[in-house]
């Protein structure tokens, strides 16, 4: 198709296009150096200081190099409390992400296929969910009479329930790009609304579905309220919790707090880096759709 | 759009995979709930065990291990389990919630004051009153830890006292005396300020190191007035109107009137705050007494040059400290049987010369002890022996939210605003009176 | 939106279900989308979320303790209503919203256009960008209030190298709430940015070509094609990040706890401020006024633009 360009037309846009990958790529990355490097500098810097130097406050090369130190502190305290908090984060967030994008894209389905009186009430309801903060007490009352509260079921599905209001938007926004033609080649081949919905149209959502895999993860990851208040106690300890093991009005060991800081955001990190792989692999193997 | 039949073999696989794995996990959820005691080791399982929450940053579990430890070994029988809540208010709501919704561990500590009343004492909490373990307690804390005549916990910690921490090496260079009156005070500071150095460090990156002029202020008023907190409490004191109350807002303005503040101190921290007093760049801050062990930290070796002295107020005979009372150790009225009592015990030991030794020897006491029969050791910091000594000579009195329970929500920021210059006194004073109503009639308080 | 569920779920019949009919009733057949697809999602929302709420409006009305309540009908309200600070924490809420959410989406976009396209380095850069995410917003809140520092802060150094003077950006009162919000921004573009990558991708390649065979170049391809049909992921970042900001309050908590003063107080912050002294009845009450307040501008925006949604 392109053979009706000049040759000299067709170096030329070999030259923008060159120049649009390496030379905005290279910006972008100089930029990206700036504004989230420095910051995340700042972070790794005060982890690797001794307690003296973290309480200056300034971006500096730490004095006395203590990975090492601050590293396995934080480990061990209070009883290696932090690996504990990360078994439980993991499960917790596995468990309810699942159960979310399983159970939000359901209800995301039936919303926007199919309008009837209770589509407005849902989706106001829906909308209720990200406005309204939960009320904490009730809650406990909710759970204690369901024999849920303290423990990780009763904060699975807390998780869930709080969570399905942004996975029901997402899916829901995301349903429009599907097209109702394959609704009915799929009925008409004799499907059920199950193997519609799992085998024809969830497959086609691969990039939302991700998506909201790593966003819900994160969320639920980074969870401190919920946890504290739902199943309280130092075996249901989740990893943001841990961070108070270094604050106090008196005394704020920084660099500890950093470190710690640290070793629960890089495992989200490496888990969002292989995420990240399924939404390229989505794009590049060109037709998802048709 | 081609269409393409959608019933493929792909699809059916993703189902099931995703199947497996949802069971997979609800099976790992199942027993990893378990996943309790990596690291500590199993407790034996013949005595008792009793669940003690306490804050999980490190001072706080330092001091209640120490306890532990030496409570464990003089009561074989009984094992104690930390649990953890955060410091500061998050901890605080985290304690109104297990109580109002019946999940307290068995012991729990918590303020002591107006905040404990606040708590519901004689619906939540066990009554000790007549019991062995408050035998020992300091009969001016008592009250603070009390309904009525009904005692419900034992002082955990030390008192301690809002004032100014000063840099003794400083007032040694420059010939200068503490301060007992406003007016010398004042002349102090000039004096710092014309040798160059900062005389009155102000933190206002933490906002509630801001309201020590205010708070610390109170045994002035009290000296004058001594029924004031009764009055303020029934609604017919006002920090606007009373020209002894409103002295602490003008003090807090004169910082800022006469530039007597650091630089940054919009921006500064407490640990920032320490770093200025102990090299002698500053010579005044005004904080409480238990951030010793935040200059501590910062600066170990500077600990015995520094002192404290009471904010002063306009008669140099009444001149004394305003004191803070610590927190208390409670039982939940939803303990009960052999961990009642084995919790009494507990209270029994904190609140005893023992105890007050384990909590010295993991923390430095910042205070006296409100036990009976517990004496500071001899190496505490210059701080706390200052401290000390306006106890020994009685010359203290307690805050105000000791001695009601009415303190308005925003006092933090409304003193922020008088130390930067932003309102004037006297307004910010009108705004905090219009601030405790709320709080006043939150509590059902009468008069308001 | 054109309506096509009606030739799915009814055989030939002159009976037109219309939009929101429930066609196929006659014939009992069974929709392809059922109800009770709603029901496991229903149970566990209604029971641990909508119950509870509705139980606290309740409390809204009372003087509560948690210990105990005392009904006292609309006088927390009305005390809400004379907060002092609140004409200001309204303005600073809708201020902050808008900030933040404008920027999002804007900044997403382009993000999400960047990083979908073939640039150098774009593994790196989808890493970096989506970390700030990730970091708790205790650590943002004070690696921030570090980097802002008006003489120590690494922003104003660098500013200084230039030869301007930097300003105190959170110990300002009239530049506080800005500088929180542009924090805001740092540590949430990167989830807009994620979501629009999504929807980017989710644009079936077949347009893209088209286009090309046109002739069309890259901003035209933007305008005519990529905007538009990643509008899913244009109302969701902005339905989202609205909602956001209108309710957010711990990173500007975190950071200047309503400062200097009262200059960056929101009211999500006055709320949770209450919430700390122990009004538990006055800061339900907050709540449902802030509920009534964000559903009123949220509800006419997303049917805005569900009206614009292209139907593929």
């Amino acid at each position: 198709m392109s053979t009706l360009t000049t040759p000299r037309r067709e170096s030329n846009q070999i030259r923008t296009r060159a120049l649009t990958r390496y030379g905005l790529g290279g910006l972008a990355i100089l930029a990206s150096v700036v504004v989230f490097l420095v910051p995340f500098a700042f972070i790794v810097t005060t982890a690797l200081m001794d307690s003296q130097q973290a309480g200056e406050f300034a971006l500096a090369w730490p004095r006395n190099m203590q990975f090492v130190e601050n590293f396995t502190t934080v480990l061990q305290t209070r009883d290696y409390i932090l690996v504990i908090a990360f078994i439980n984060s993991t499960v917790l967030t596995v468990v309810s992400v699942t159960a979310l994008v399983i159970l939000g894209s359901m209800v995301a389905f039936v919303l926007q296929r199919r309008k009837s009186r209770l589509t407005g009430l849902i989706s106001f309801l829906v909308l209720a969910g990200l406005i309204m903060p939960p009320a904490v007490v009730p809650t406990i009352w909710v759970l204690q009479r369901l024999g849920l509260f303290g423990g990780m079921p009763g904060l699975i599905f807390i998780e869930i329930a709080f969570g399905l209001s942004f996975t029901v938007l997402l899916f829901r926004a995301f349903l429009a790009t599907v097209p109702r033609e394959l609704d009915e080649a799929a009925v008409i081949d004799g499907a059920g609304p199950f193997r519609l919905f799992f085998q024809v149209i969830l497959p086609l959502l691969r990039p939302v579905t991700v998506t909201i895999i790593v966003v819900q993860s994160v969320n639920i990851f980074n969870d401190f309220t919920n946890p504290l208040y739902f199943a309280p106690g130092d075996e249901n300890a989740t990893v943001q919790l841990t961070l108070f093991n270094f604050q106090s009005q008196n005394l704020t060991s920084y660099n500890l707090l950093f470190m710690d800081i640290l070793l629960i955001t890089i495992p989200p990190l490496i888990m969002y880096l292989f995420f990240n792989r399924q939404i390229v692999a989505g794009m590049t193997s060109g037709a998802v759709k048709g | 759009m081609t269409r393409t039949s959608p019933v493929s073999a792909r699809p059916r696989r993703t189902v099931r995979r995703v199947l497996a794995l949802a069971t997979a996990l609800t099976l790992t959820s199942l027993s990893a709930c378990s996943a309790g005691s990596l690291g500590s080791s199993d407790d034996s399982g013949d005595g008792v065990e009793i669940t003690w929450l306490t804050g999980t940053d490190e001072t706080a579990q330092a001091t209640a291990q120490a306890i532990v430890d030496a409570f464990e070994a003089a009561n074989p029988d009984i094992t104690v389990k930390l649990d953890g809540k955060p410091a500061g208010a998050e901890g605080d709501n985290l304690v109104k919630t297990r109580l109002s919704t019946g999940s307290m561990p068995d012991v729990f500590d918590y303020n002591s004051g107006s905040l404990f009343q606040q708590i519901a004492p004689e619906k939540n909490l066990a009554d000790l009153s007549g019991d062995d373990a408050v035998a020992r307690v300091d009969d001016a804390y008592a009250p603070q830890v009390s309904v009525g005549d009904q005692i419900y916990g034992v002082p955990y910690g030390t008192a301690f006292a809002g004032g100014i921490m000063y840099n003794r090496k400083v007032f040694e260079e420059l010939g200068l005396e503490i301060p007992t009156t406003w007016a010398e005070f004042e002349t102090v500071a000039d004096a710092i300020k014309a040798a160059g150095k900062v005389p009155v460090i102000q933190t206002y990156g933490e906002t509630w190191s801001s309201q020590l002029f205010v708070l610390a202020d109170f045994h002035n008023i009290s000296a004058v007035e001594p029924n004031w907190a009764q009055e303020y409490t029934a609604n017919q004191a006002k920090y606007a109107s009373d020209p002894a109350a409103l002295a602490g807002f003008e003090h807090l303005q004169e910082v800022w009137d006469k530039g007597w503040a650091n630089s940054d101190f919009a921006s500064a921290k407490v640990p920032d705050g320490m770093r200025l007093l102990a090299s002698g760049e500053g010579a005044m801050y005004p904080i409480l007494s238990g951030n010793i062990t935040t200059l501590a930290a910062a600066a170990p070796d500077a600990v015995p040059d520094i002192g404290f002295f009471a904010l002063p107020g306009t008669d140099a005979s009444t001149n004394g400290l305003t004191a803070w009372f610590p927190n208390g150790v409670y039982i939940p009225a939803t303990t009960e049987g052999d961990q009642l009592e084995a919790s009494k015990k507990l209270l029994g030991f904190i609140a005893s010369p023992e105890g007050c030794e384990a909590q010295a020897s993991a923390s430095p006491p910042t205070g006296p002890y409100m036990v009976e029969g517990c004496e500071l050791p001899a190496d505490v910091p210059q701080v706390t022996t200052d401290v000390a000594a306006y106890f020994d000579a009685d010359k203290q009195s307690p805050a105000l939210e000791f001695l009601s329970p009415v303190k308005g929500p925003n006092l933090e920021q409304l003193c922020v605003e008088v130390g930067s210059g932003i309102t004037s006194a006297a307004d910010a004073a009108k705004l905090y009176d219009q601030d405790v109503e709320k709080q006043a009639q939150q509590l059902g308080l009468e008069g308001w | 939106m054109r309506d096509v569920s009606a030739t799915i779920s009814t055989p030939p019949r002159t009976e037109r279900a219309g939009a929101g009919g429930r066609g196929g009733r006659e014939r009992r057949r069974r929709s392809p989308y059922p109800n009770w697809f709603f029901l496991p999602a229903a149970i566990i929302y209604g029971v641990l979320f909508l119950a509870p709420t509705l139980l606290s409006f309740y409390f809204s009305l009372t003087r509560w303790t948690i210990f105990d309540s005392e009904f006292i009908g609309l006088d927390n309200f009305a005390q809400f209503f004379s907060e002092p600070a609140l004409t200001k924490g309204f303005v600073n809420t809708f201020i902050y919203a808008v900030v933040t959410s404008g920027a999002k989406v804007v900044l997403g976009m382009a993000l999400g256009l960047l990083l979908t396209s073939q640039i150098v380095g774009r593994g790196y850069l989808r890493s970096v960008v989506f970390f700030p995410v990730l970091v708790s917003t205790v650590g943002v809140g004070i690696t921030f209030q570090v980097l802002m520092h008006p003489s120590k802060g690494a922003i104003n150094s660098a500013l200084a190298v230039f030869g301007i003077d930097g300003p105190g950006w959170l110990t300002d009162p009239a530049l506080a709430l800005f500088s929180v919000a542009l924090v805001d921004i740092w540590k949430g573009v990167g989830l807009a940015t994620v979501i629009y990558m999504a929807g980017i991708v989710s644009i079936p390649n077949e347009y893209r070509e088209a286009a090309k065979v046109d002739g069309a170049g890259p901003w035209s391809t933007f305008r005519n094609i990529i905007l538009p049909l990643s509008w899913p992921a244009t109302s969701t970042v902005v339905t989202l990040s609205l909602i956001g900001g209108l309710r957010s309050f711990d990173l500007i908590w975190a950071m200047t706890k309503g400062g200097p003063g009262f200059t960056s107080d929101v009211i999500a912050s006055v709320i949770y401020k209450q919430y700390q002294a122990g009004f538990y009845g006055l800061s339900t009450a907050g709540n449902v006024i802030l509920f009534i307040a964000v559903t009123a501008i949220v509800i006419p925006l997303t049917r805005f633009m569900a009206k614009k949604e292209v139907d593929v």
